[in-house]
């Protein structure tokens, strides 16, 4: 499906999570990167070293759970825009999801958004409560959505246009 | 009569890195580009980058050509000039603006000339809203021109989905991608980008016709069935003005040609490519090949092809033999590291075959 659609399939992403005991200790990420292409900025990008590509760059990265602190520094350094970082204790019922922006217009923080699944279908609305700009992001926004804890690993994106604007 | 030591023909990705390689190595380079602009495609690439730090990873195609002239000192560039003539004497002509009319004599040429879009047919293909996908970058990335207000594209390769993606960008919906093969010729993670900002990517699919009084009003798609022939009653009308088409590059070898380069049909390689050994020279022993022209594959080693061709080149014209070896090896390394994995491996068939003919050659 993945193959002939671009979206990733429940039993493909679910493959990318930690153990559900990690899950609940902390902020995670997750790289959806399923394909082995040359590439590897990701692991020159982790600051603890929980990523590892190794010698052969066209690997798929693996995470070191033990290592990674769910900073999310690797996900504007992703070329595939493929690195979330997901907070399931975030609030209170409410996890927070940290995703890769490109489009305009930005929303700011407070901003309410509607959050988007991996094929782009409407799923809930969500709060923006991040937006990081570091020069070193080279232009890709990183974006932390506050939306229901059971909507932590199907929220993906954020629709394009603005809440004006839909399409 | 103007001479110098190496003549770089097209200054993109390949040319750009052929230079900048000579010219560390102390070789005298001329370097001729058609554009007004440095860069050649990568003007227009908005995008990210992939490979390692080698390769210039995670750095926008539009950055690369500043990193690609550290050397420019060394090199003279001729923008605005086309080469449009390649003589066994080794001489070439150019043509500056429209009007200085001149001829090269290097030592040595490197054509990194890149390559063109190919074309579908199709009822309608004629009318006003037909874009190739180069031509879209250009206008929306290059001039800022929106090309129209709503897509379809043809085509789920890298060019088609990243094109489709920087039309997002730039507030244009893509209605669908369309593709014939049953799978995504893109990587994954750039289908998944655009997947998620909620466009279709239809593979099995094609275009039927265009049409519109005028201009592209509508298209027709339709499904295809297991020997890629239309489904009849699968036809569906989508309303666009604009069709952009991603359908594969062929290498531009017209000065290849007309100098009588060998060259060999290899479609892994986008069609006709000149043969060339392993450090990238052609049947000729004066001429080199990079990028594109070489064989169609991404920007990323069409400049480490560059970067081999240009010290191939530079070692054949009297620099440091151990040194130029030095950066022939590692940009022979830096090529596997980009071919070796599956996405590489049409890659690797298709040069398989042209090494093989130029060694028997």
């Amino acid at each position: 499906m993945l193959k002939s659609t671009g979206i990733a399939a429940q039993k493909d992403w679910e493959g990318k999570l930690p153990e559900a005991d990690r899950r609940k200790a902390g902020p995670y990420v997750v790289i959806e990167c399923y394909q082995e292409i040359p590439c590897n900025p990701c692991e020159g990008a982790c600051p603890n070293k929980a990523v590892c590509i190794g010698e052969d760059i066209n690997a798929i990265p693996q995470v070191d759970y033990g290592r990674c602190n769910g900073c999310g520094i690797c996900i504007a350094r992703c070329p595939g825009l493929a690195i979330f970082v997901i907070d399931e204790g975030f609030a209170p019922g409410y996890g927070k999801v940290l995703i890769p922006w490109e489009f305009l217009p930005v929303p700011d923080k407070g901003d309410v958004v509607t959050a988007v699944g991996r094929d782009g279908k409407e799923l809930c609305q969500a709060e923006v409560v991040e937006v990081r700009r570091a020069r070193n992001q080279d232009r890709t926004v990183v974006i932390g959505l506050k939306v229901p804890v059971d909507m932590v690993n199907l929220v993906r994106g954020i629709k394009l246009g603005g809440e004006d604007n839909a399409r | 009569m103007v001479t110098t030591q190496l003549l770089v023909v097209g200054g993109g990705p390949g040319g750009l890195a052929a230079a900048n390689a000579a010219a560390s190595l102390g070789i005298e380079v001329l370097l001729v580009d058609e554009g007004l602009q440095l860069g050649g495609q990568l003007v227009k690439q908005t995008h990210k980058f992939f490979g390692s730090r080698e390769h210039h990873a995670g750095v926008r195609g539009i950055d690369i050509p500043d990193l690609l002239m550290q050397h420019q000192g060394k090199i003279t560039v001729l923008s605005n000039t086309a080469v449009i003539g390649c003589y066994e004497d080794k001489v070439l002509t150019a043509v500056t603006g429209e009007d200085k009319y001149f001829k090269i004599r290097p030592e040595a040429v490197v054509f990194a000339t890149g390559a063109s879009e190919k074309f579908l047919a199709f009822p309608g293909n004629d009318l006003p809203g037909v874009y190739g996908a180069g031509a879209v970058q250009t206008l929306m990335n290059q001039y800022g021109v929106l090309p129209g207000k709503s897509v379809l594209m043809v085509g789920a390769g890298n060019i088609g989905i990243i094109v489709s993606y920087q039309l997002l960008q730039a507030g244009i919906p893509v209605r669908a991608v369309v593709e014939a093969a049953p799978n995504i010729g893109a990587y994954l993670v750039h289908a998944s980008k655009i997947a998620r900002a909620g466009v279709p990517i239809l593979t099995r699919h094609t275009i039927v016709e265009a049409s519109g009084t005028n201009a592209v009003e509508s298209a027709v798609i339709a499904r295809l069935d297991d020997d890629w022939q239309v489904i009849p009653g699968s036809e569906r009308e989508i309303e666009v003005d604009v069709v952009c088409l991603a359908v594969g590059l062929s290498p531009v070898l017209d000065l290849l040609r007309q100098v009588g380069c060998k060259t060999k049909y290899v479609p892994e390689l986008g069609g006709e490519v000149p043969l060339r050994d392993s450090q990238l020279k052609t049947s000729i022993d004066w001429i080199f090949v990079a990028g594109d022209a070489a064989g169609v594959e991404e920007a990323s080693a069409a400049m480490v092809e560059g970067r081999l061709a240009g010290a191939a080149a530079a070692a054949q014209l009297g620099a440091d033999k151990g040194e130029a070896a030095n950066v022939c090896a590692q940009c022979q390394a830096s090529l596997d590291a980009l071919r070796r994995g599956p996405v590489g491996a049409k890659i690797r068939a298709g040069i398989a075959k042209l090494e093989g003919d130029a060694a028997n050659a």
